[in-house]
């Protein structure tokens, strides 16, 4: 197998920062959390406590990246008006 | 917390879809961490669950610069990064190591005491998970008394080894605990450590869903009745004065505390405790904030 | 140009000052204390312009020195022994992360039992480590070869640490007469150090050191490979260079000494090639064409020079000062190596001189000189000869 030759501008072992560094993590989930808006008070208590931070803040709401979450519970464990589910994957 | 979620930044330091177990502690405490210290920052970190969290090469997860090194090397390696930027007159980079137990509390302590000694200008943080999680749960010197590890089967026979305590007695200008369970408290002492000049070291307990054996949802939960029975204190040490804060501080009172068995029963690596282990956890846990009482607002 | 009696160790010290070194950290070990020592006076006194970290242990030396020199500083360390032993991991975490630090290794035997004294093994320890390795004969060889090695490693095409070893005792504590170059023709020798694409800086964040997986990491080791291959032209080139300034050269990778035309050659490394030139010039008013070799490069390892040399001798005896147990001689065997594909003399290791036993040019006379007698028919030699050994000593 031949070698192929260099084009790379470092030689030392670099990584560059990338969103996904281990693909997208949201097919590691068996539950899913689902946000209730109507009950939703928008206290982003869900967003402070994401590990992933799978929860960014859109118009003051939160919002869930599927592609990343992990499906851990916290948000859902955590949410003082339970307004998030945990709901089983298709 | 409302107000620490208004003003806290939104832009993510750790870039999702990193290696991370679900209900991390570790990835949840570093969203405090970057966020609280900024971009600003090198980190520096040592053989541990972070240098797998990163992700693999090419790519890593951190969007500030990341110096990984050996086990060991951690506090020695940021020790060469200060002086240096020191002699650059780098004044606003902040030089932070990221440590598990393992590399702080074990095979690390050596460095770290002999940074600290030096007085080096690093904020050394140990995310503590209580056992050697990177390599499968075994146990290490921070490993509470009782809890099952692999190495430990039956149950670690020895206490905790208490390294804000040791990190004291090197006359260090800041020491501090801290807990994912408060982040409020947790960000303001970073705060002010990134304020100080010396070597300021912080101790956080951080909840491993894998290796502590409870469900991925409960981190929080756990961090939380932890501190609520006294079983993890939030304190800081300022230039040599302790001080209780957040929930804590109200925690002297015995009857304030919930009993420790209600943070043990959530853990699998307690499930095997006998009720004589579970009293000799509640005493030591009472003997030790007896001994607070006389630390509390003194110089020690 | 000042003439300074130095030692071998306040010469390494004088290189690193001349070389602008900003950033130093070592922990103590006999013998190679002094070299720290002088430069722990040359930063106090503000001579010399850089941090000191004195740290707990060797291995946090290397660490220290690879943090500092991952943010651009000009690092240097210096150790022995156990010293360089206990910061094994690290040494190879240097040349992995691709930094160019340099070290100097006073070369002593390795324990139990305790020996304070000569013995090539803690360097040749490195030669797997992907540092590039340099071993000097004298005070006045270490202190030029101490700046060499900066330009060595921090040519672009290069970027791996570099060791520069000599004995310890012959070399470190003997005081020699040294010509000690001037600042300014070093600045013109060797520039201020410039930044480099893995440096790390908060205005370009990357990590440096992370995880890879099997189908990378392999790659990463043939990118040291290729650099320590382009560095023998760099070594070559940059003690040329160092002659048209300062007037003084090494041969580069390997010194030769009386070869032109020799049929038997000595091959040597470090102090004790002193004294095998005097046997040359004993062995050569007698009537013999001797010539000696001394290897100045480890690694990269001199095989176009040896094999040039083996290809016009009737034999080759390699005194080694470093024995890898059930093989031989560590330089005999990477001679050899280097013969394989190539025309091979006779090739005859002698092991010699460890612990700092004595290897002076009588002795090294009367190892050539039966190596003489085995070409004319007279003698055999075993192809790994342990010398001087008295089981006496060991009989309790």
């Amino acid at each position: 197998m031949e070698s192929k030759s260099l084009k790379s501008r470092y030689v030392a072992p670099v990584a560059l920062p990338t969103m996904g560094a281990l693909g997208k993590t949201g097919a590691w989930r068996v539950l899913k959390p689902v946000i209730n808006y109507d009950k939703c008070i928008k206290c982003l208590i869900c967003w402070l406590y994401c590990p992933e931070g799978s929860i960014t803040v859109e118009e003051e709401r939160p919002v869930i990246d599927y592609e990343y979450c992990k499906g851990c519970g916290i948000c859902a464990n955590e949410c003082p008006v339970k307004a998030i589910e945990m709901v089983r994957e298709e | 917390m409302s107000g620490l979620i208004k003003v806290f930044p939104r832009e993510e330091y750790i870039l999702k879809g990193n290696a991370s177990c679900p209900g991390c502690g570790a990835a949840l405490l570093l969203r405090y961490v970057l966020k609280t210290l900024g971009p600003r920052s090198i980190f520096v970190i040592p053989a541990c669950c972070t240098s797998v969290i990163a992700g693999p090469l090419p790519k890593t997860a951190f969007k500030i610069p990341v110096m990984h090194i050996a086990f060991a090397a951690s506090a020695a390696t940021a020790s060469g990064i200060s002086e240096m930027l020191e002699l650059q007159g780098k004044k606003d980079v902040n030089v932070v190591v990221w440590a598990g137990d393992g590399g702080t509390v074990d095979i690390g302590l050596q460095a770290l005491s002999g940074a600290a000694e030096r007085g080096h200008n690093v904020i050394y943080i140990c995310y503590d998970n209580e056992a050697y999680m990177n390599t499968g749960i075994q146990r290490s010197g921070s490993t509470p008394l009782w809890a099952w590890t692999t190495t430990t089967p039956s149950g670690n026979p020895r206490p905790k080894k208490n390294l804000p305590f040791i990190m004291h007695v090197h006359k260090i200008p800041y020491i501090a605990t801290g807990s994912p369970a408060y982040p409020n408290d947790l960000i303001s002492k970073l705060r002010k450590a990134k304020k100080i000049k010396g070597f300021k070291y912080i101790h956080l307990h951080t909840p491993c869903p894998p290796g502590w054996r409870f469900d991925s949802a409960k981190s929080i939960e756990v961090a939380r009745l932890a501190v609520l029975t006294g079983a993890w204190i939030l304190y800081e040490i300022e230039n040599g004065v302790f001080r209780l804060t957040g929930p804590s501080r109200k925690l002297l009172d015995k009857k304030q505390r919930k009993p420790v068995e209600e943070y043990l029963k959530l853990q699998g690596r307690f499930r095997h405790l006998t009720q004589e282990q579970i009293e000799e956890i509640q005493r030591l846990i009472d003997e030790e904030w007896e001994h607070i009482k006389s630390l509390e607002g003194e110089k020690l | 140009m000042k003439v300074e009696i130095l030692t071998g160790n306040w010469a390494a010290a004088y290189g690193a000052k001349l070389a602008r070194v900003n950033f130093v950290s070592a922990y103590p070990i006999t013998p190679q204390t002094s070299v720290i020592e002088k430069l722990a006076e040359f930063i106090d006194s503000g001579e010399l312009k850089a941090k000191m970290v004195r740290v707990e242990s060797e291995h946090s030396a290397m660490a220290a020195v690879i943090g500092a020199a991952a943010v651009g500083a000009r690092a240097f360390t210096a150790t022995s022994a156990q010293g360089l032993f206990y910061m094994y991991e690290m040494v190879w975490w240097a040349a992995g992360a691709r930094l160019p630090i340099v070290m100097g290794i006073v070369t002593r035997a390795l324990a139990p039992p305790w020996s304070i004294w000569t013995d090539h093994a803690d360097f040749l320890a490195l030669r797997d480590s992907g540092w590039i390795l340099l071993f000097a004969r004298n005070a006045q060889e270490i202190l030029d070869t101490v700046i060499q090695a900066y330009k060595i490693a921090e040519n672009d095409n290069i970027m791996l640490p570099v060791a520069v070893g000599w004995d310890a005792f012959i070399a470190s504590h003997t005081a020699e007469p040294v010509n000690v170059p001037e600042q300014d023709l070093v600045d013109q020798y060797l520039p201020s150090k410039k930044t480099f694409s893995h440096m790390l800086d908060v205005d370009n964040p990357f990590s440096l050191g992370n995880l890879a997986f099997p189908d990378s990491y392999m790659e990463y080791r043939w990118l040291i490979d290729n650099a320590m291959n382009a560095a023998r032209r760099v070594i070559i080139e940059a003690d040329k260079e160092f002659e048209e300034i300062f007037g003084r050269s090494y041969g580069g990778l390997l010194e030769k000494y009386r070869c032109e035309d020799a049929d038997v050659i000595i091959v040597m490394m470090g102090a004790s090639s002193g004294d095998g030139m005097d046997a040359v010039d004993s062995l050569r008013e007698k009537g013999y064409r001797v010539g000696l070799c001394r290897i100045r490069a480890v690694r990269p390892f001199p095989v176009k020079e040896i094999r040039e040399i083996g290809r016009r001798v009737d034999a080759v005896l390699v005194i080694d000062r470093a024995v890898s147990f059930g093989i031989g001689g560590i330089l005999g065997c990477e001679v050899k190596a280097a013969l394989y594909s190539s025309k091979r003399p006779l090739v005859f290791n002698f092991i010699a001189g460890l612990g700092g036993r004595d290897l002076n040019a009588e002795f090294i006379e009367s190892l050539t000189r039966r190596v003489y007698d085995v070409l004319d028919g007279k003698a055999e030699i075993k192809e790994v000869e342990w010398v001087g050994v008295n089981p006496e000593v060991v009989e309790l």
